[in-house]
């Protein structure tokens, strides 16, 4: 996990669902061939309702149209986060389209577990509701291993949750490497 | 223990387990489907070797389901896909699109194939597995990356969870159905109420339901942010199971001393017939409140609401009369579509009660409960305003963002499809 993560926040609301993290028809594209997975990137965020998109104005798109990465390093969300289906394609769409970091008050399980098994976005959860504070396009800074956040613009500073034991597995990498690394599965 | 620990406990060789502890299971069933089987291959062959054996081919269920009644070649292409997995790995559990094994939507098929089982561990790659906990078994969804592991290895780590406990008590009037039952829970506690927990169901007006109903109760679990839904087993559930499958079972319950988390008590005679509004299924109001919204369709499908009893329950309603908006009829499986030919209510098939009422008539799979390709039956392709039987009602679910999606019984439904507005079933049920 990389110590000092830098970037633009994308701000958005309360109950973020895999719907509108990665539309169910976008689906259909391959996550490995590069022409195709490309597409996770340009869609990711797309099924925020447009008034919503980038809070506190909306109408910015997470990723620019006929773009397929995002300017946005920070997703800020707010209650149960990636609530919804159990795609995995959600977590791998904000990975894909640049983004590194997820904040959130709180996540909902299957997207919390996929974004640590595989290794994608690091979902940090806030002690407090942050999404009304953050202003998309604000300048953030992270310390990965004390959990600190601050944000340039208004020079606001957050302690965030812990990340608890889950963080062996972002330490590994993934949950292949973890189990590797604990003699789960055989290393070759 | 809670029955859900006492399964776990099980599967990791334990004789107990406390709610927080993360353990490695072995895993009975793993289920997969069109949409999350194929990359879930990748990552298998990806970690494993283009060449790895699937770690148990006896345990592993592959049920196309999601986009198949479509010319999108995309989603064709992930049909032939889970095609050539199948073959190159010899799976006997792969029920083939366009083959007389065809099934249909995945949680409803492994209940009648005999997958659900008392005392298992059922994983899949599908927020809605959840379903088949109506079973007294731990079954839960997770993402294709902890599906490729379990490809490889037949292990997952979980984290134990705590158990909330809902009882239902009092006998269910005719005019409601599980679906209002849990759509009440989940108006209470919240789409993040459960969330991490296990919601276990219990109490005698859950007993005197049907597998079927029982099973709409634990398909919803995860509307509330539930780990999984778990009811434990009686006369009914075993009575299931023996038609389904010779495969042995082993029934588990909660210890009287069980710790939960939180416990809430129903008078189901007390209920009144609810929606979830748009866009959240945790937006509940009484039909009443709602009563006289104007619609542009009803949706009776899906693996929560395209069961047996809940045609039988909109034909009921339906007999004799006609729809005046677009009525979609979506079997979750094509058993189920079958058995609309062969049942009857007052000798006419239900397949005939609907086609004479002016429903469209679908075929087995997930249709328009998760939008998909632009082509797939009934998705919503604009601002309509629909009343469904499915599950989610999130911004875009069946289609269209613009899309307001009303989450209703198929009693409710029905009777909503006969008017054109939100509609309280107990107007037209004699
Ligand atoms: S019917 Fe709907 S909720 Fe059920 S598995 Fe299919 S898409 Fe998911």
């Amino acid at each position: 996990m990389q110590s000092i993560i830098r970037g633009l926040a994308y701000v958005v609301g309360d109950a973020i669902d895999t719907d509108q993290i990665i539309p169910a028809e976008h689906l259909v594209y391959s996550l490995q061939k590069p022409d195709e997975r490309r597409m996770y990137g340009r869609y990711a965020m797309s099924g925020v309702p447009i008034d919503q998109q980038g809070l506190p104005d909306g109408h910015i798109p997470f990723t620019d149209p006929d773009k397929y990465h995002s300017d946005y390093t920070f997703v800020i969300g707010g209650a149960n986060f990636g609530c919804g289906s159990s795609r995995e394609h959600a977590p791998f769409a904000l990975t894909e389209a640049g983004a590194q970091v997820v904040i959130a008050e709180s996540y909902a399980r299957i997207f919390y577990r996929n974004t640590i098994d595989g290794g994608f976005v690091i979902p940090f959860e806030s002690h407090e509701k942050i999404n009304d504070q953050i202003r998309t396009r604000d300048e953030l800074e992270l310390d990965t291993q004390i959990g600190q956040l601050t944000n340039h613009r208004t020079g606001q500073e957050y302690l965030l949750k812990p990340l608890g034991d889950v963080a062996d597995i972002l330490n590994a990498g993934n949950v292949f490497e973890y189990a590797r690394q604990n003699g789960l599965i055989s290393s070759s | 223990m809670t029955i859900t620990e006492k399964v776990i406990a099980n599967h990791c060789g334990r004789d107990r387990v406390v709610p927080g502890e993360s353990v490695w299971v072995d895993v009975d069933i793993l289920m997969t489907h069109d949409v999350c089987g194929p990359p879930t291959i990748d990552i298998f062959k990806r970690e494993f070797g283009q060449d790895a054996k699937v770690w148990d081919p006896d345990k592993l269920v592959i049920l196309p389901d999601h986009y198949i009644f479509t010319q999108n070649h995309h989603a064709n292409r992930n049909v032939q896909l889970l095609r050539a997995f199948a073959q190159e790995h010899d799976l006997p559990h792969y029920y083939d699109v366009g083959s007389p094994r065809y099934k249909g939507v995945c949680h409803m098929a492994l209940a009648e194939e005999g997958f659900n089982r008392p005392g298992s561990l059922l994983i899949g790659t599908d927020s809605h597995t959840c379903t088949s906990g109506a079973f007294g078994m731990f079954s839960t969804g997770v993402g294709n990356t902890d599906a490729a592991l379990i490809m490889g290895t037949g292990k997952i780590w979980l984290r134990v969870p705590e158990t909330m406990r809902f009882i239902f008590e009092g006998a269910l009037p005719p005019y409601l159905m599980a679906k209002d039952l849990i759509l009440a829970v989940i108006g209470d506690i919240g789409c993040d109420g459960a969330t991490y927990r296990a919601m276990e169901f219990d109490g005698e007006s859950v007993y005197s339901l049907s597998m079927q109903e029982r099973m709409t109760l634990t398909n919803m679990a995860i509307e509330a942010g539930g780990k999984n839904g778990i009811i434990a087993p009686d006369e009914t559930t075993i009575e299931y199971v023996h038609a389904r499958t010779d495969h042995g079972f082993e029934c588990i319950y909660s210890d009287d001393d069980s710790r939960y988390h939180s416990e809430y008590r129903y008078d189901v005679s007390t209920l009144e017939p609810v929606v979830a509004k748009p866009h959240r299924p945790d937006n509940r109001a009484s039909v009443l409140e709602v009563a006289g919204t104007r619609l542009d369709r009803a949706y009776v499908g899906s693996c929560t609401g395209g069961k047996l009893e809940d045609f039988e329950a909109a034909a009921q309603i339906i007999k004799g009369q006609e729809v005046v908006i677009d009525t979609y009829i979506v079997p979750a499986t094509t058993e189920i579509s079958e058995s609309l030919r062969t049942e009857h209510i007052d000798g006419t098939s239900l397949w005939d009660i609907f086609a004479n009422a002016g429903c469209k008539m679908g075929q087995a799979s997930c249709a328009a409960c998760l939008g998909g390709p632009p082509d797939t039956f009934g998705r919503m392709q604009g601002d309509e305003v629909v009343i469904s039987t499915t599950n989610r009602n999130f911004p875009g679910r069946m289609g269209s963002k613009q899309a307001s999606v009303f989450l209703a019984s198929p009693l409710t439904v029905a009777a909503s499809a006969l008017s054109g507005l939100i509609t309280d079933p107990r107007e037209v049920l004699v």
